[in-house]
């Protein structure tokens, strides 16, 4: 599904076929789907309205106005019949239930990046809230919404919260200012705090492993600490120099190459397959030899959310590696094998990166920096696959389909689908 | 050396002013040196002029007198006469001028005795004052370098000091900046806080605002219900329910720590299995140092309960997984057995250093000498080894290298060799071939006699058979034919016709003879004349004719050698 001012199209992902068209009342800022993929909600933040549509009955509408309470966010409940609503200021979390056309309200939410989770398996939902300068958690039976736990933290000022994938423990932490991680369980009770340093800059992104074994922390002094969920205390420190020394890293390095041109064949007017291919590049990946230095800037000292530090996690779906971005180091990506904690590769790319993500079922990193080209690695190796067509496409951003066969890459104002063939065995 | 009191003689005249240099006071050997102490010898001239100017003719007898008092005084016998005053004793005089005068050579050779020795010194006072010089020098040149090292320690010192200083004063300052930061961050936070609870007001006072106004507009227009996802109908609110929430989020908790529990759990049996195996291990590496009797004593005690331990483990594995008591046993025994692996290790590495240094331990010098001598053995021999191929890859080298010419003349040279083998060879069988000839000649000539001899023994023979048969049947005549005889007789006829054909195959078979003589088997029993005439019977029913012959050739040569 995409939207397009303020209308809504829904394609087929295998075909790209339009199957359905919908017209909201505004521009559509967020759409989601629902966890059935029968709904999709459509929120206007400007006007304060959702739209749900269906898919099954195409004739089939909601809207929800949220008035003067103004909406800053809205999300599905992991049911896909209820619809949270954030309203401005972070007054209230509006529960909308589709099935009984009641409402619900959470008062007091917290007004931070990760304010609410749900479990993986949609049962609990934890919601952070504030409430005379102290942090609450509360958790809710998301079947009947129901209150089960509500206990305090002890975050200065908790930034955001957590489930691990098993459901189990709920891990929250702190506000940059103040390095803290504390992991509670389903229940409520705190299972352990872990605290690194003491002044410097604190957590800047937290991953758990599919497997809920490790916890992965990244810092603002571009360390990644790694707890593990028996102890909870620390099981290595991954450093990100700027300068890599061990043998037994792999590093890719995307090298340009310009195509040349005979000063005779130029024609003119430059026909378009021409200049086409005059200005654009072809890369590749080549294997450096260590010691490789990578490209290192230094942060501004007096600017607030400086760009330092390891700003994005991700671990792979088998478990086995965790990608890694410093900030610091702002074109490489750093993949770590879990198994033996090392460095594997470090791929070094051309343009800072900007997104990054994990096939959902191998161990598949695809990598889009802002040029036109998509970069695959796996542990066989690493590609450089150039989206075709004319004019630059920069890819901001991409998402995997949850079968790992297809891609989405976006741009600012187009989108594609990237097929990857499967190997016949 | 006597002291050197010269007298100082009165001055008699006034020529003798140059002379008295000789005079000198008692002085020390050291500063002999600088004075002129030997007189050179005066010329007779100057030594008349000397002499005459003690004695002259007018004062003889003051002289002589005075000469006589010094010579008395210093212990000589007076020169004048005993008797008689006044006059001089000639012969005492000479005899004191003698002694005098022998005194002077003694103290000559004395002089120069002590000049020698003088230079001497002298040399040695310089040698040593060089010396004293140099240490002299030396020593000024060790001050001068301690006194610069001096100063240098002391600047270090002092920049050791500044350095002390700074860093505390950094480290005051990192205090000092740590207490404002921490004051700060308490400010900031108060300042926050309050910042948030007036940030508070103002939402409750929007919420309250916006709770007021109509909830006209906070409606939700659904076309229709929708179903739940899971088909449900919506529940009240009840305490069942939460009840029900309170179960089941405990439940998800106990599963999920079971999960880890088990899989704990297994891990703890593979550690164990490990440990035990480890543990196995280190046992079976360990005999050796089982045997020393010391060890035994302690250890043997321990390793023999820990033998129990470990059936016991074996055993309580089983049953007990996590018993505490068991865990405990064996991670000590484990570390019981590891130290004694550590130790043993620790010993065989003290070994081979002690013996790398080469100590006293009887074991292993003998051993290291026999390694030695080992050694050297085989060096020499791959020594020689070596030496042996490269002789041989010159060899070669010379054989692949040598010209066409010389290939040749090399080959012709085998080829040489071996004709003169082979035609000394040839000789030798040549020899031998005419010896064989000769004895076969021999032996055909024998055989030739042996064939004339039997042939002349069986007409004898014959002769004897037929004279036999002829008095038998003459006999017989006389009596009546009876099986026997006949029988007999026709045995003899037989057996002449029997010689009869030996003698033409024996003729036939002549020339055959002297292989079949060369090749004679072991002789049989010697067989008489009564036997043989058996034999004869018994062979004749063989048609063969080769096997009479060798019997015949085996009793002939039997005979012969008889």
């Amino acid at each position: 599904a995409s939207c397009v001012q303020h209308r809504l199209v829904v394609r087929d992902a295998s075909t790209l076929q339009i199957l359905h068209l919908y017209s909201c009342t505004d521009q559509i800022q967020y759409i989601e789907w629902s966890s059935d993929s029968q709904f999709i909600l459509c929120a206007m933040y400007k006007r304060g309205i959702v739209q749900v549509w269906s898919l099954e009955q195409p004739d089939w509408h909601c809207k929800i106005d949220e008035g003067s309470a103004g909406l800053v966010a809205s999300c599905w409940s992991p049911d896909g019949r209820h619809i949270l609503n954030t309203t401005e200021f972070h007054l209230r979390i509006t529960v909308w239930s589709l099935c009984t056309k009641s409402v619900s309200y959470i008062k007091y939410p917290k007004a931070c990046q990760q304010g609410v989770a749900f479990t993986k398996d949609g049962r609990y939902m934890a919601v952070a809230e504030r409430r005379d300068c102290k942090d609450f958690i509360s958790i809710f039976v998301c079947r009947n919404w129901q209150l089960l736990r509500h206990f305090d933290t002890e975050t200065q000022d908790l930034f955001g919260i957590e489930w691990a994938p098993n459901g189990c423990v709920l891990a929250v932490w702190d506000t940059c200012l103040e390095y803290k991680v504390l992991l509670y369980s389903l229940d409520g009770r705190l299972l352990s705090s872990y605290r690194a340093y003491e002044w410097p800059l604190g957590i800047k992104s937290i991953a758990w492993s599919p497997s809920s074994q490790f916890l992965a922390i990244g810092s603002f002094d571009e360390k990644v600490r790694i707890l593990n969920h028996v102890t909870w205390k620390k099981i290595t420190e991954l450093e990100h120099p700027a300068v890599i020394t061990s043998k037994k890293t792999i590093v890719y390095k995307e090298v340009e190459k310009s195509p040349t041109l005979g000063t005779e064949r130029l024609s003119f007017p430059p026909t378009r397959a021409l200049a086409s291919s005059l200005f654009s590049t072809q890369s590749k990946y080549d294997i450096c030899q260590v010691p490789v230095s990578l490209h290192y800037i230094k942060p501004v000292a007096d600017k607030a959310n400086p760009k330092v530090g390891v700003g994005m996690l991700a671990f792979s779906a088998d478990n086995c590696f965790l990608a890694t971005k410093n900030d610091n180091i702002p074109n490489a990506v750093w993949i770590w094998d879990i198994r033996k904690l090392k460095l594997a590769v470090v791929l070094e790319q051309l343009y800072t990166i900007q997104c990054f993500q994990w096939d959902p079922c191998q161990p598949r990193l695809a990598v889009c920096t802002g040029s036109s080209r998509v970069y695959l690695w796996s542990p066989a190796g690493c590609v450089v696959v150039k989206v075709p067509g004319e004019g630059d496409f920069q890819i901001v951003s991409l998402s995997w389909h949850s079968s790992g066969d297809s891609m989405l890459l976006l741009s600012k104002d187009h989108f594609c689908v990237c097929y990857l063939e499967r190997e016949e065995v | 050396m006597g002291d050197w009191r010269t007298v100082t003689v009165p001055l008699l005249s006034s020529d003798s002013k140059s002379i008295f240099p000789y005079t000198s006071e008692r002085k020390s050997p050291a500063s002999m040196s600088s004075e002129v102490l030997r007189l050179p010898l005066p010329s007779s001239k100057s030594m008349h002029s000397f002499f005459s100017a003690f004695c002259t003719e007018e004062n003889i007898e003051q002289s002589i007198s005075y000469i006589d008092r010094e010579l008395t005084t210093m212990g000589f016998p007076s020169i004048f006469a005993e008797s008689k005053g006044k006059e001089l004793d000639l012969v005492s005089m000479v005899n004191c001028m003698n002694e005098l005068l022998v005194l002077q050579h003694k103290n000559l050779r004395a002089q120069e005795e002590i000049e020698i020795q003088h230079l001497k010194l002298g040399s040695d006072m310089d040698h040593l004052q060089n010396c004293y010089s140099k240490l002299k020098e030396q020593l000024e040149l060790s001050k001068r370098e301690i006194v610069g090292l001096q100063e240098r320690d002391r600047q270090l010192q002092s920049k050791n000091r500044n350095l002390h200083q700074l860093l505390k004063n950094e480290k005051d300052e990192v205090q000092k900046l740590q207490n404002v930061i921490s004051s700060r961050a308490t400010q900031y936070n108060h300042d926050m806080k309050r910042k948030e609870r007036e940030y508070n007001k103002l939402k409750e006072r929007l919420h309250q605002l916006v709770m007021n106004k109509k909830d006209k507009k906070l409606a939700m227009e659904v076309l229709n219900y929708v179903g739940r996802a899971d088909g449900k109908r919506g529940a009240w609110r009840t305490d069942k329910t939460e009840a029900r929430n309170e179960e089941e989020m405990y439940k998800v908790l106990l599963s999920d720590y079971e999960q880890r529990q088990k899989q704990l759990l297994l891990e703890n049996t593979e550690l164990k299995k490990v440990l035990q195996q480890m543990k196995k291990d280190i046992i079976s590496l360990l005999p050796p140092q089982k045997q020393k009797p010391k060890e035994r004593s302690e250890d043997g005690l321990v390793l023999s309960d820990q033998e129990e331990d470990i059936g016991e483990l074996n055993k309580e594995n089983m049953w007990e997984l996590s018993c505490e008591t068991v865990r405990e046993q064996l991670t000590n025994s484990i570390r019981k057995q590891w130290r004694m692996l550590k130790n043993h290790v620790e010993k065989l590495d003290n070994q081979v250093s002690r013996g790398h240094s080469g100590a006293l331990n009887e074991k292993d010098v003998i051993s290291r000498e026999d390694h030695e001598l080992e050694t050297g053995k085989l060096e020499l021999e791959i020594q020689q080894c070596k030496e042996m191929i490269r002789t041989q890859q010159q060899l070669l080298q010379q054989q692949l290298t040598c010209d066409d010419d010389t290939t040749l003349l090399l080959q012709d040279c085998y080829l040489l060799e071996e004709r003169e083998r082979l035609q000394e060879e040839w000789r030798l069988f040549r020899e031998q071939k005419k010896n064989f000839e000769k004895e076969r000649k021999s032996f055909t000539e024998a055989a030739i006699r042996l064939g004339l001899e039997r042939k002349a023994f069986e007409e004898d023979r014959g002769a004897w058979l037929k004279h036999q048969f002829l008095s038998m049947t003459a006999d017989c005549k006389s009596e009546n034919a009876t099986t026997p005889s006949a029988f007999l007789r026709s045995k003899y006829l037989v057996q002449i016709m029997f010689l009869q054909k030996l003698r033409l195959v024996r003729s036939s078979s002549q020339q055959k003879r002297p292989p079949s003589v060369l090749s004679t088997t072991a002789s049989p029993e010697p067989c008489q004349i009564s036997q043989y005439i058996t034999q004869n019977s018994v062979a004749s029913e063989k048609p063969a004719a080769d096997y009479l012959p060798n019997l015949w050739v085996e009793s002939d040569d039997k005979e012969e050698t008889e």
